[in-house]
């Protein structure tokens, strides 16, 4: 029997990547009847769908931000189920707590959509499973070849270096709620640092759904109920946008440090204001996305957003048949505060 | 060099001045000679290598990575030493040991210039990737960190408990990597001999006068002079034919000036504006003399068309005899004696007589000839003291012409602007057409200039690499000092110094200038 190929029942549309034999849509950015979402990250999980299917742990976060949610399907990794015509099986993808590839089957044509991925070791999810198939649908956050992430442990490293020579400021690291901050902590834990570790208040839920899921986070307080004293020296973990926001003014002297992908460009974290920036990202970087696509083994490649060009030059130029599918709504988390937060000194 | 990329690297994040003084010293502090020199001099633009092009490093890495790859990520970096720095492939392991910052200054120098592009290559593949920006930034000039030449001398009295005028005063005697310098800031040494007789000396300089300033000003304690629209210079003359002639950075661009320079035949050094000859008294515009800058050779036919001179505006030395102590009255007398007997490549600036701050106000006003910027006002009883003082010199430049212009191009910062469509270039009406008349980066707040990105992002028609067209909808009040025929501009047009002054969301870009009304303010 011929096989269907993907682009006869894989159709973009406004909504997003819309499965037609299942009748759903992918990390749709507009509600939508039926709803299969990668992970909890706010560009791909959204409110207002009628149905949902994602992980457990996804679904936990959605509800965690948009409240009780009537209509979910809980998906375990690995365990097919029947959507329409369509067998779908989530695996796991390394980026953040509950995050999946979704590899969709029909008509003997094999799709995987990666949603956003890593490949390094993360102590709060399980790795990336590589999941041979026909079409790989890949982000490409980073896809330059100027994005080389370094080991997690130096970064890290170089903050407690930075509380070390600055005992007197409270080091404060700007991280995205959903998954950095966790992964953060765990590498602090990681390296021997058993101290409490404060929080801003809107990281405090996540925290807690991570603890709730066995992740185990050790000491974390409230910037809120401490006083400023007592933050002396400290550990600080706040959302990329309050590090120039009013609430950090708090804190004395702080020493501000960002955990992003991004910080590999300077200019970049010199935009933020950033003094110790941390190459810390969720993504795959250059080599790893090169990498993922010669393990996937895919007849050919789809790109849902990030650096589109490059990465389907450089797919090319590897014989690997690649298209830029031109999605719209998916901002790179991180992005999303560079552009929204201080722009750089340019008064006259 | 280890240490220099770890300075520079803690330095662009360091928000801080007083952060960025205790940087240096502790640079200052741990770092041997002569790598600290040779690290100073990097800061303060005193490194005499020869610079790498950007175009050969640029060749370094296109024979390294894909041509295209590299387009993607130099249009998305935006610095040409960081996204080379970043791409560099990572080295195989037979790799020569991270040589010193001395060790580079000194090989660079030793290495005939068709070797230089392997040697660079070589110590980029033995660097990380902080290094390599670093070496990169070194190599290219212009470190851009936010360091001026300034605060590096002000890191190093701090750290030597000298004094900085002492330092600005012999430093242009000194070369590279300024071992004497660091054994007297040691005490380790005396305080460095003396300097020659033509070395560069301080400039005095003035703070802009504003409006409301005036009233607590008593107009008979001051001296009115034009301010000419040429570039400050130093004159230091030499009987012996050793003149040589300094510009504001302490920079020495005698090479460029021979006419000026073989001229200044005589012991005294002095200060004023260098100009291009126009017609009578007047001086040439500044286009004119910019056809004189920068260039590597001097032609007989620049120095013919384009003859440089200098109008005097002071004397600091005449004889051997220092006069900076005296007040100005007294070293104008002295200036306008000295002024009797020099040659045409020389003239003295005249005095602007007025009695009351609104006489002055109309002569200023009904002055807008060519190669004029405005006025300086000039303490009578105060020496020349260098540096910015405050209260002694006043500038006072006249007000700016503004055009309301039309946006058609917006093109994506450098550096921290990288993300930002923040160079626009703007044009006005001729018949239905916008014709472009000039470029401007700045005149706007940043909030404005995030209101001008999206706004540029959501009216673009076409992309050029890091261009965008867009369509005539957004009108620029821009502000400029003069307007100047020129032939290389499709417009005939070229303006001084434009920049945005306000942005005029509420005018329709129909009802912006055209062309007649810009050709009208030509001078
Ligand atoms: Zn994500
Ligand atoms: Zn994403």
């Amino acid at each position: 029997m011929p096989s269907v190929p993907a682009s006869n029942w894989i159709k973009v549309t406004s909504d997003g990547l819309h499965v037609v034999p299942g009748g759903f849509t992918i990390d749709p950015v507009r509600p939508v009847e039926r709803a299969v979402i990668t992970h909890g990250h706010g560009d791909h999980a959204r409110g207002g769908n009628k149905t949902v299917l994602a992980t457990a742990e996804t679904l936990g976060i959605m509800r965690e931000r948009f409240g009780p949610n009537s209509g979910t399907q809980t998906a375990a990794y690995d365990e097919p189920i029947t959507v329409g015509d369509v067998r779908v099986t989530f695996v796991p993808a390394g980026h953040v707590l509950g995050s999946a590839q979704i590899l969709l089957e029909y008509g003997g044509t094999r799709v995987v959509v990666s949603g956003d991925y890593k490949r390094r070791r993360d102590p709060t999810c399980p790795p990336f499973v590589v999941t041979p198939c026909d079409v790989f649908i890949t982000e490409a956050t980073f896809a330059l070849p100027v994005f080389c992430h370094p080991d997690d442990h130096g970064e890290i490293g170089r903050l407690l270096q930075s509380l070390k020579l600055f005992p007197e400021r409270t080091h404060l690291v700007g991280a995205y709620a959903l998954g950095k901050a966790q992964r953060v902590i765990m590498l602090l834990r990681e390296l021997g640092y058993d101290a409490p570790l404060y929080l801003h208040g809107a990281m405090l839920g996540l925290c807690e759904m991570y603890q709730r899921f066995g992740v185990d986070l050790g000491d974390l307080r409230l910037v809120s109920s401490t006083k400023p004293a007592d933050l002396v020296g400290q550990i600080v973990l706040c959302p990329p946008g309050a590090l120039a926001d009013r609430w950090s003014r708090r804190m004395h002297e702080p020493v501000s440090a960002m955990a992003s992908g991004w910080m590999r460009i300077r200019q970049r974290a010199k935009q933020r204001g950033v003094e110790l920036p941390l190459v810390i990202s969720d993504h795959a970087d250059w080599n790893e996305l090169l990498q993922t696509v010669r393990e996937v083994k895919p007849g050919e490649v789809w790109i849902t957003h990030g650096r589109e060009e490059a990465l389907a030059h450089a797919l090319g130029t590897m014989g690997v048949p690649a298209k830029a599918l031109s999605l719209v709504g998916y901002e790179d988390e991180n992005d999303d505060d560079l552009t929204g937060a201080t722009p750089p000194g340019t008064a006259a | 060099m280890k240490a220099f990329a770890a300075l520079l690297d803690h330095l662009i994040y360091q928000p801080s001045r007083n952060g960025k003084l205790r940087l240096l010293a502790d640079y200052f502090a741990t770092t041997p000679d002569p790598d600290r020199g040779y690290g100073l001099a990097a800061l303060t633009g005193t490194l005499d290598i020869p610079h790498a092009k950007p175009a050969m490093l640029r060749d370094l890495i296109m024979a390294r990575v894909d041509p295209a790859l590299f387009a993607y990520s130099y249009d998305y970096v935006g610095d040409l030493a960081e996204t080379i720095a970043l791409m560099w492939p990572s080295a195989s392991e037979n790799v020569e040991p991270a040589p010193r910052l001395g060790e580079i200054v000194a090989k660079l120098k030793a290495t005939p210039k068709a070797a230089i592009p392997a040697v660079i290559a070589g110590w980029l593949d033995g660097l990380d990737a902080t290094a390599r920006w670093a070496l990169l930034k070194v190599l290219t000039g212009g470190l851009r960190i936010g360091v001026s030449a300034r605060l590096a001398k002000t890191a190093l009295a701090q750290w030597g408990n000298l004094d900085i005028a002492d330092i600005e005063e012999l430093w242009h005697g000194h070369a590279p990597p300024y071992t004497e310098i660091f054994a007297w800031a040691e005490k380790r040494g005396p305080k460095p001999a003396a300097m020659a007789a033509n070395t560069f000396r301080p400039f005095m300089l003035s703070h802009a006068i504003e409006d409301h300033e005036f009233a607590a000003l008593e107009p008979a304690e001051f001296v009115a002079e034009w301010k000419w629209d040429g570039i400050r210079v130093q004159v230091a003359g030499s009987i012996l034919g050793q003149a040589r002639l300094f510009a504001r950075s302490g920079d020495d661009i005698s090479h460029t000036f021979p006419d000026v320079v073989g001229a200044a035949r005589f012991d005294a050094v002095l200060d004023g504006e260098l100009l291009v000859r126009g017609t009578g008294t007047n001086p040439a515009s500044f286009g004119d003399l910019q056809q004189r800058l920068n260039r590597k050779t001097v032609t007989r036919k620049m120095l013919e068309s384009y003859p440089a001179f200098v109008r005097v505006y002071d004397i600091l030395f005449v004889e051997g005899e220092d006069l900076r102590a005296l007040p100005w009255t007294e070293r104008r007398k002295r200036l306008e004696a000295f002024m009797a007997n020099v040659p045409p490549q020389f003239d003295l600036s005249p005095v602007v007589d007025f009695k009351t701050w609104d006489e002055l106000t109309t002569i200023r006003a009904s002055s807008r000839g060519a190669g004029m910027e405005g006025l300086m006002l000039k303490r009578r009883d105060a020496a020349y003291t260098g540096g910015r003082p405050k209260g002694p010199w006043f500038k006072w430049k006249r007000d700016p012409l503004t055009v309301d212009a039309v946006l058609m191009y917006a093109q994506r910062g450098h550096g921290k602007r990288s993300s930002f469509y923040s160079d626009y270039t703007f044009g006005v009406w001729s018949a239905d057409d916008l014709v472009p008349i000039g470029k401007a980066y700045f005149g706007f707040t940043d909030a404005e200039l995030k209101q001008i990105d999206s706004w540029v992002r959501n009216n673009t028609t076409e992309r050029f690499g890091p261009v965008r067209a867009v369509a005539p909808g957004l009108v620029l009040e821009v502000a400029f000092d003069a307007a100047q025929k020129s032939s290389r501009h499709k417009s005939g047009i070229a303006l001084r110094f434009p920049r945005v002054s306000r942005i005029r969301w509420d005018k329709p870009a129909a009802e912006a200038d055209n062309l007649e009304n810009v050709a009208k303010l030509v001078e």
